[in-house]
């Protein structure tokens, strides 16, 4: 390996800061590269991309947006990550409250009554709690790999929203087209600005940063759960519960998982149908390392990738660019983040090969 | 004539899963856990049928597939022992790579279609009744597969690099320190494991199905994983968890077709809802005995 690490004797400030922005750029380097592989002028692909999104009111709410349910989501997952416990499936449970509180949406459709809304969060954020814990307790009581079993339940779960909008809760009069009623005024979330989708689901993603910051920052259970990720033998001798951590660490991310997914159902899609997201909850993996786990962090990450939404349908609509060039990115993205996240605890040597000496080989 | 062909669909279905798994055993025999499988088996599709339309050859789709799957894995190995980058995240930036660039090499080639695979045909002995198609009417990657179960078991439990290699996944600071090169093996681990993922992939596109679809893997590499786990990283029991995986699927399909009255939804679901189980049933028998002991810890040499 020409490649080799010498650890600091203290992790870098200055690189905590760096990393995830030497990410950023060289992403947008990577960017250039495969718009000129498919046959675009780099610049103008990159102007596409990342800075006329930013140019409209209309697309600087639409950014707002996108980066709400990214944010939400990520938030969790940070304090999954940081007890260490690796919540991937809060697609699945982004679903499980889309589909728990939408049930709230069409069983009280027509009664205009102003708890609607209210009981389908609250149900939202239950749904994604309930579908969380599934995987949480099979790991605290069998020990099976919380990995595996929340990613596998992503598939149940899109097949179970198939299902639910193609059978028993299709639209009667929707000519058979697999998607419910669309929701009431009173089931939808109130708009904050004219002209765009503002709505006030984007206020909550701020209040969950807000929560978080306070949550993880100064609480004993924020601390916990990080002593726990970090050190779990440790924690087990100050006496903390790592399988109580366990569950909450999922409890709280499929809450805030299940809660963007109701949102996202109220607010700018308006009715269930049998695709309700373009992979928010795998991309916020993305935003929760871009944000290096930290609430603020996350906030400024969930705009990066929204842009990279945002900017990747405008590049297939102007530039014929295939939209899964913004997957594309999206790895590169994280694949970029971890990478400079090394920096923070070691240093990066090259080597030539052929001068290294591998001291200790007989 | 009926349990014959669903015993031929079966090891179809079983095949994939178990190269893809067999591959991954070995890196994680290694110590190094790469949850990338769906990634470079979704790579290996795409690449194999593309390679496999533009040279005419499906034993050129099937290197494509296997150089594909190999080149992914050596982005992971960069990360992950170049950078000693966290491996769980770095496999899933590997998944959500491999179904990007799949979608974009494979764009071009939706909608195509091509002869899948050729068959075996030994005159005398696929014409035997039940036996005959089932033991020598397989097309070649299911040969390739049984031949890589018996590789790779002999290679981990009859070589000394075998048992080199375990002993690293095991203690790779003691392996370091008797003077094996931790790194170097891992990574040759990781480069055979991306190998097999893409060749699983390709058999996707080649043999499975006569066509190119984005995300056409539907899971099969996580289900992979599972296997693994299902295993106890021993490769025979990993190929009985892929058979009864491939019969899971096919049954499933097969219920389908009756019209019982059940959601295909439901049907549909059942491979996944199957694994959870099973990691369930395996992992409360075990306890955590089994694993290798520095499963998805980063190794840094102290030069």
């Amino acid at each position: 390996m020409p490649i080799e690490l010498e650890r600091r004797s203290e992790p870098s400030r200055a690189m905590m800061l760096a990393s995830p922005a030497i990410a950023v750029v060289l992403t947008i380097a990577a960017a250039a590269a495969l718009l000129a592989a498919v046959g675009v002028n780099p610049l103008r692909g990159l102007a596409v991309y990342f800075i006329e999104p930013l140019g409209t009111s209309w697309s600087l709410q639409e950014l707002a947006v996108k980066a709400s349910p990214l944010v939400m989501i990520a938030v969790g997952l940070a304090v999954c990550f940081r007890a260490n416990t690796w919540n991937i499936g809060a697609e699945g449970q982004y679903l499980a409250g889309a589909m728990l509180g939408g049930w709230f949406a069409l069983a009280y459709h027509a009664t205009g009554a102003w708890w609607v809304l209210p009981g389908m969060l609250l149900l939202g954020a239950l749904g994604g709690v309930l579908y969380a814990l599934l995987p949480a307790v099979l790991r605290v009581l069998f020990g099976a790999s919380e990995i595996l079993t929340s990613l596998m339940l992503v598939y149940v779960a899109q097949f179970a929203l198939d299902y639910l909008v193609r059978g028993p809760w299709r639209d009667p009069h929707g000519f058979n087209f697999p998607q419910t009623v669309t929701f009431e005024p009173a089931a939808t979330m109130p708009l904050l600005l004219s002209g765009g989708r503002l709505h006030v689901g984007v206020l909550l993603a701020l209040l969950a940063v807000a929560v978080a910051v306070v949550f993880l920052g100064t609480t004993l259970r924020g601390f916990e759960l990080r002593v726990v990720g970090m050190a779990p033998r440790a924690g087990r001798f100050a006496g903390f519960d790592d399988r109580r951590d366990i569950l909450l660490a999922f409890a709280v991310s499929g809450a805030l998982a299940g809660l963007a997914g109701i949102i996202e159902v109220a607010g700018p899609i308006g009715q269930l149908l049998p695709n309700l997201s373009p992979g928010y909850g795998f991309a916020a993996i993305i935003v929760a390392f871009l944000g290096r786990l930290n609430p603020l962090g996350i906030l400024v990450a969930g705009f990066v990738l929204a842009l990279s939404y945002l900017g990747g349908e405008q590049a297939q609509i102007a530039l014929r660019v295939p939209l899964d060039l913004t997957i594309v990115l999206q790895g590169v993205l994280l694949f970029c983040v971890l990478a400079c996240d090394t920096l923070i605890l070691y240093r990066v040597r090259l080597l030539r090969l052929r001068h290294r000496t591998v001291p200790g080989v007989p | 004539m009926f349990l014959e062909a669903i015993l031929l669909t079966v090891i179809t279905a079983s095949t994939p899963l178990l190269m893809a798994a067999l591959g991954e055993l070995v890196v994680e025999r290694s110590g190094v856990l790469n949850l990338g499988v769906e990634g470079m088996m979704v790579m290996g599709a795409s690449c194999g049928f593309v390679a496999a339309i533009l040279t005419g050859s499906t034993i050129l789709g099937a290197l494509a597939g296997v150089v594909a799957g190999a080149a992914l894995a050596a982005i992971f190995a960069l990360m992950t022992l170049g950078f000693a980058a966290n491996q769980v995240a770095s496999g899933l930036a590997l998944t959500i790579l491999g179904l990007g660039l799949s979608g974009l090499i494979g764009a071009d080639f939706v909608g195509t279609q091509r002869d899948p695979a050729p068959k075996l045909a030994v005159a005398g002995l696929t014409d035997l009744p039940f036996i005959g198609p089932v033991l020598f009417g397989e097309d070649g990657f299911v040969y390739a597969s049984l031949a890589l179960l018996l590789g790779v078991s002999w290679f981990l439990w009859r070589t000394r690099t075998g048992l080199m290699l375990r002993a690293i996944g095991d203690n790779p600071v003691s392996a370091h320190a008797l003077g094996h090169k931790v790194l170097r093996v891992r990574l040759l681990a990781i480069l055979f494991g991306g190998g097999c993922a893409g060749l699983a992939g390709a058999y996707l596109s080649l043999a499975y199905t006569p066509f190119w679809v984005r995300g056409m893997t539907a899971g099969r590499g996580w289900i992979a994983l599972a296997l693994v786990v299902f295993s106890s990283w021993v490769p025979w029991r990993l190929a009985l968890g892929a058979y009864l995986f491939g019969a899971v699927t096919i049954l499933q399909l097969h219920v389908q077709g009756f019209g019982l009255g059940i959601p295909s939804q439901l049907m549909s679901s059942l491979p996944y809802l199957a694994t959870i189980l099973v990691l369930v049933a395996i992992s409360r028998a075990r306890g955590r005995g089994a694993t290798p002991g520095s499963l998805g810890t980063p190794f840094v040499p102290d030069h």
